[in-house]
């Protein structure tokens, strides 16, 4: 299929259409609102459902309702919107259903800015609302991944029962690349055995639900999500490693700081720095053995990040702080110059 | 001869509400209007936070269990999943007209075809007899000891009157089950609100004005006196709204 | 060869369609390329830029930090970027709207009263591709041929009307 030119926001959208999601609700935010507005425009035209919300809340709300009729389902939003998000998410994980969560991360914390950000890590990668619980979180770097993520989510979501998150920033929603779509697929409404699409009188009631006020029954229920978290974490980590065979010194970073960072790994090789990057494709799960991997052979770690410094614990905690570990990062909307990677490539000689 | 059965669409469990609660009766009223339209097999319900937040136990129709406030929302995405089911939420005073208010007042706007059974008695009853958006001016709750005062914590809020300005809902009533006619009454009410969503009219909202003994701290029977006394004097009982009616008037 | 354009001026002065055009003209040219808008709360009137990179590789950062090629249509955008360029580089300046020359020595300045231009030709709001018209003039990183199917790209089908006036002000910029 040819290639098209598309904004990263807008690839999501198709993307999701073509993986059979008819269901979009949100509100509108900036940098993630072509999403909405793409929505928008198709939904109606292909018997899809587009509804602007009234909040953040409802549309997360929404979502719960439709993912509780077995169906593929999103929303999206920037920072502040996820936060209100939470409460929604955490029920949606809490009940084991699938959903997609967009997130094009912009500077806070409060409202922030308008400009690209990575500060959600934590939130997203924690959990984020109340409760023992993870999303799927994946991290897109191109409008390319940005498509073919957004398929991935639906089906991780879908395979595992579990909400995914697609965690992206500023700049990768509102740039354009050329991006090849992914084939249409129509959507596949199968009956769910614990979907509510009413009982026909011929089963008894299922009944979508989070709480649990017996507190065995709950810690049985949360004992049994881990297992399936570790299902996860055997089987989906992806992650992107870039000139790491002969590296002796391994950068870390995601989404749009990967971009930045490769360009300072070719000028530090072109100095004959040997220097490698690890870019965590899944955020949750972490990519954990590869860094590890990489302790072994590099003496040295730098974190790029558009944060104040959130993966930057994952990564000493993946290498059980067996190597230094440094930290390059902006903030508050502000993304680092291939220069100041550089800069923070040269200093893990001190280190 | 006729035998008084339980309804079908309600399941065999045992109601955990407190005795003189008027919950067991609601519950029954909206039971048998499913029975009577014969809508269980393609019902799904949605219970809220709050004293009925176990209601997904006693309907025998598929069910789900909403965020407190959020079972408009919720009802929405099952609603617009799929258009034939019949939704309904059951939602009491502290989630649908506190802090569920923006969901119901947009459910209500975008004339969601959907049916919401809003009981009001006056008090936070789950978290155990705090203020509600809909307790009466003077009203002593947990968190009101000097009864409500207006000054400070402003007044009742009248979702049927509030509602029924909007031009968006179908069908907004305000029913009370405090006696066996306010009772019958209700019945026929509650099954026209689901009658609407099958005929495909859009939001129906009955408020059900209802008595918590336990909160407001009287025997059963006088509480179903309070409502006489005190409840319905300020929520008047009738059809606020009735557009379809309104307009065969107008023919 | 990658080569990073930076376009900058004024919002509504048209900086990210021109930067729209040079994309599509790199996508119908098979490269690799990336195009990113600065995006403000301003829908018109506040400052706008737009990152290009055209590439025969795959795009590192799509951020235009040291620009081989710099297209600015105010003065504070030159002022913000001139000392940002590559040595070597080129500078596009619309001299209608900005009073001084380059600083700098060590790249190429070029001058085109584009505002002018597309104002004396009657398409007051296409000096951002008359400036287009003299970059393809004279960088090489790509060519003037198939401008039309760039042009037919960008300009929608809503706006098919335009496809005319945009060649137009592409030539006039390119016979400066």
């Amino acid at each position: 299929m040819a290639k098209v030119l598309m904004k990263g926001n807008e690839a999501i959208a198709e993307s999701a259409i073509r993986a059979g999601c008819r269901h979009y609700f949100g509100y509108p935010i900036t940098p993630q609102t072509e999403l909405a507005a793409y929505m928008a425009k198709r939904m109606p035209k292909i018997g899809g459902v587009f509804l602007q919300a009234e909040s953040e809340i409802a549309a997360i709300n929404m979502v719960y309702g439709v993912a509780a009729t077995g169906r593929r389902v999103m929303t999206s939003s920037s920072s502040p919107g996820i936060s209100l998000k939470q409460e929604g998410i955490s029920y949606i994980a809490g009940s084991d259903l699938p959903a997609l969560i967009v997130n094009v991360q912009r500077g806070g914390p409060g409202l922030g800015g308008i400009q690209p950000s990575q500060s959600d890590y934590f939130q997203a990668t924690k959990g984020g609302g109340h409760g023992d619980y993870h999303l799927i979180v994946l991290a897109p770097c191109s409008v390319q991944e940005m498509a073919d993520m957004t398929a991935l989510a639906f089906d991780l979501a879908d395979k595992y029962r579990v909400p995914s998150m697609l965690l992206a920033d500023g700049t990768i929603g509102q740039m354009m690349e050329p991006v090849e779509l992914p084939e249409p697929q129509e959507p596949v409404f199968e009956e769910k055995d614990w979907a509510v699409t009413g009982t026909k009188c011929q089963r008894p009631h299922h009944i979508v639900n989070s709480l649990y006020l017996v507190p065995e029954e709950l810690e049985k229920k949360n004992f049994e999500r881990f297992e399936t978290y570790r299902r996860i974490e055997e089987n989906e980590v992806r992650y992107e490693a870039f000139r790491m065979d002969d590296a002796e010194y391994c950068v870390v970073a995601f989404g749009i700081a990967a971009r930045v960072a490769k360009n300072a790994i070719v000028a530090a090789r072109n100095e004959g720095i040997k220097v490698g990057l690890i870019r965590p494709i899944t955020l949750w799960p972490f990519p954990k053995k590869a860094l590890a991997d990489a302790a072994r052979q590099c003496k040295a770690f730098l974190s790029v990040e558009l944060s104040m410094g959130q993966m930057i614990e994952d990564v000493k905690l993946a290498i059980d702080c067996k190597r230094p570990v440094a930290l390059c990062n902006r903030a508050g909307g502000m993304i680092p110059s291939p220069d100041e990677v550089l800069a923070g490539i040269r200093a893990l000689r001190e280190v | 001869m006729t035998v008084f059965e339980k309804p079908k669409s309600l399941t065999d469990a045992e109601l955990h509400y407190c005795p003189g609660c008027t919950h067991g009766i609601i519950h029954r009223l909206v039971a048998e209007a499913i029975d009577a339209l014969g809508i269980e097999g393609r019902t799904i319900g949605v219970a809220p936070v709050g004293c009925a937040v176990m209601a997904y136990n006693y309907f025998a129709c598929d069910m789900v269990e909403a965020a407190h406030g959020r079972a408009p929302a919720m009802a929405t995405g099952i609603k617009r999943s799929l258009p034939d089911r019949i939704v309904f939420t059951y939602q009491g005073d502290g989630d649908l007209a506190s802090i569920g208010m923006a969901e119901t007042v947009h459910a209500a706007t975008r004339n969601e075809n959907i049916t919401v059974i809003f009981v009001n008695n006056a008090i936070y009853g789950m978290t155990g007899g705090q203020m509600a958006p809909t307790s009466l001016p003077g009203q002593v709750t947990q968190t009101s000891p000097y009864g409500r005062d207006i000054s400070t914590a402003g007044y009742p809020v009248k979702v049927a009157e509030l509602l029924s300005g909007l031009d968006g809902p179908e069908f907004i009533a305000r029913v009370a089950v405090n006696n066996v006619k306010n009772v019958n009454n209700a019945k026929k009410v509650i099954q026209k609100a689901f009658q609407n969503q099958i005929d495909g009219k859009g939001f129906s909202l009955v408020e059900v004005v209802s008595a918590c003994p336990t909160n407001w701290g009287m025997t059963p029977q006088k509480a179903l006196d309070w409502i006489d006394e005190k409840m319905i004097p300020y929520y008047p009982l009738g059809i606020y709204k009735d557009r379809s009616a309104a307009e065969e008037a107008a023919k | 060869m990658t080569t990073q354009i930076l376009i900058a001026g004024f919002g509504g002065q048209g900086i990210l369609f021109a930067g729209k055009f040079l994309a599509n003209k790199g996508l119908l040219e098979g490269r690799q390329l990336s195009w990113l808008p600065s995006y403000g709360p301003e829908m018109r009137g506040g400052t706008a830029n737009c990152s290009v990179v055209l590439s025969d590789e795959p795009v590192g950062s799509p951020i235009v930090n040291k620009p081989d090629v710099l297209i600015v249509m105010n003065l504070p955008s030159l002022d913000k970027y001139e000392d940002a360029v590559v040595p070597g580089g080129a500078i596009f300046v619309d001299s209608t709207l900005i009073g001084r020359k380059v600083n700098r020595t060590d790249v190429r300045a070029f001058y085109l009263p584009a505002t002018q231009l597309a104002q004396q030709n009657g398409i007051p709001t296409l000096a951002n591709m008359i400036m287009l018209g003299k970059v393809l003039k004279e960088c090489d990183f790509t060519g003037f041929d198939n401008i039309e199917d760039a042009v037919r790209t960008v300009v929608s089908a809503k706006h098919a009307d335009l496809f005319e006036v945009n060649l137009k002000a592409l030539k006039l910029g390119y016979e400066r």
